[in-house]
């Protein structure tokens, strides 16, 4: 088997950013549904934020990377 | 409308089974000449995932469909100076190996490599059609596969190519600096060029149609340029939005320019915006204008964060020493996996074809997954499509937030 230790750490990364990425894109949901007229300044807002959970997962993912090539 | 859609889908399909059967019949044919004496390759199992970081990597050829371009080739390897030659003097074949060496080095996949080997002669010698994958030490000191040439029975084992990426995806610093026009280059020279024109020319309508409604290309572009003029660099930057707009909006359209010339299917598949090295010159870019331009207020922040205890300065300081420097980490990152990852996805939908299809064997599984494919493909680039705009959009709004936060004045 190549690199299954790495896919796990990978797998873990990659539940954690979609757990964080899920409330917002869901809390975003519920505010336009309240707020409807806002929608453009949510919808910025949450692609600002997924960009930066999705940060967490993507310095997770770089270290399962390097402890596989190390 | 349906019909010039169900018109695409077939014609998408028949492509793609074409290439299915293109490459199905390379295998029983292989070595029908060339061969310089070292034996037939292994053919191992098709490798989806392999096959996509061959096909999203970049290379020195450009190859549309079956025409393969011919790149000039600048390398410089300190032992010996500069080698400079076209691309085309490796005749490369349909995976982008070459079979003739040059000045030693070898083209496998489409990927300048030189051979470590001093014996090897510099001129220019016939070296068999295909690279041998065999274990071996490389530069590192760990085994793993490399790719060793054939050359009068005997083999030269390759050392890795050249990238900036830091050998995270197989490259390396090695003995020689590929300075090449490469694909990624090319690719990145023709958006510059369209972009250059493009922008002039609506320059020049908005001096000349002053007050008047936009028109043509000028009416396309407006409405994305006013979105991040007014969504992404405003609220951010507050007053000093104009100083700027002109960074926020070349980074918008480098990278969304980039995003969609590498989904256009059957034009090279040009991997730019997921290339390490790009990325992390782009992220360099943006941390060179955070830092430079970051106030007292910002450097106070970090350094010496006011308001809190003492004992917790000791444990903020480092962290947010270390903030500095990851928020440039996962800009570079974010845009690199998530273009990667798109190309490398449309790539094993297409890969599938030859793992069921057991690589033209089997031609009833071939024609199932090749339609069941094509649509899921279509689906990823369509997916992709709106990715490369969010990416884009992205890497700007966090650009303009992280200028911002290093811009704004004090207000406590």
């Amino acid at each position: 088997m190549f690199g299954s230790i790495t896919a796990i750490g990978m797998g873990l990364a990659v539940i954690g950013a979609g757990i964080g990425i899920g409330q917002i894109g869901g809390k975003a949901m519920e505010a336009i549904a309240r707020q409807p007229e806002a929608v453009g300044d949510i919808r910025a807002n949450m692609i600002l934020m997924a960009a930066l959970v999705e940060g967490a997962a993507l310095i997770a993912i770089v270290v399962a990377f390097l402890s596989n090539a190390a | 409308m349906r019909r010039y859609i169900l018109g695409f889908v077939c014609l998408l399909c028949f492509s793609i089974f074409s290439i299915a059967q293109e490459h199905g019949h390379e295998q029983p044919t292989a070595e029908p000449h060339g061969d310089s004496g070292c034996g037939e390759p292994e053919h191992g199992e098709f490798n989806p995932g392999e096959t996509a970081f061959h096909h999203i990597s970049d290379q020195n050829i450009y190859s549309i469909g079956p025409f393969h371009l011919p790149l000039p080739c600048f390398l410089y390897a300190p032992d010996k100076g500069w080698s400079v030659f076209s691309s085309g003097r490796f005749h490369a074949d349909a995976h982008g190996n070459g079979h003739m060496a040059v000045d030693g080095y070898v083209l496998v996949e489409g990927m300048v490599r030189r051979i470590m080997d001093a014996g090897f002669p510099a001129a220019e010698v016939e070296v068999g059609h295909h690279p041998y994958l065999q274990k071996a030490k490389g530069a590192d000191g760990k085994e793993k596969e490399i790719p060793f040439v054939c050359y009068n029975s005997q083999l030269y084992q390759t050392e890795a190519k050249s990238t900036a990426d830091g050998g995270l995806f197989g490259g390396g610093i090695t003995s020689f600096y590929d300075f090449s026009i490469t694909k990624n280059v090319v690719s990145m020279m023709l958006i510059l060029a369209l972009f250059a024109w493009m922008f002039i020319s609506i320059a020049n309508a908005y001096k000349k149609r002053d007050g008047m409604a936009p028109k043509g290309v000028q009416s396309f572009i407006e409405p994305i340029f006013l979105f991040i003029q007014d969504e992404v660099a405003k609220p951010f930057l507050g007053h000093m939005w104009e100083k700027y707009l002109p960074f926020l909006m070349s980074l918008f359209f480098f990278i969304l320019g980039l995003n969609l010339f590498g989904q256009i299917p059957f034009l090279g598949g040009s991997n730019v915006t997921g290339n390490l090295a790009i990325t992390m010159v782009l992220a360099i870019i943006t941390f060179l204008v955070v830092n430079f331009n970051g106030n007292k207020h910002y450097w106070e922040h970090i350094l010496w964060m006011p308001g809190v205890p003492a004992w917790v300065k000791t444990i903020l300081t480092p962290v947010e020493i270390l903030g500095v420097f990851i928020k440039p980490l996962t800009l570079m990152l974010r845009l690199f996996a998530n273009i990667t990852a798109g190309h490398m996805v449309v790539v094993i939908f297409v890969g599938l074809i030859f793992l069921f299809g057991k690589s033209g064997e089997n031609a009833g599984a071939s024609y199932g997954t090749a339609v069941g494919s094509t649509l899921l493909t279509l689906f990823m680039m369509s997916i992709e499509l709106l990715v490369a705009f969010i990416q884009a959009f992205v890497f700007t709004i966090l650009t303009a937030s992280y200028i911002g936060a290093a811009t704004e004045e004090a207000h406590h």
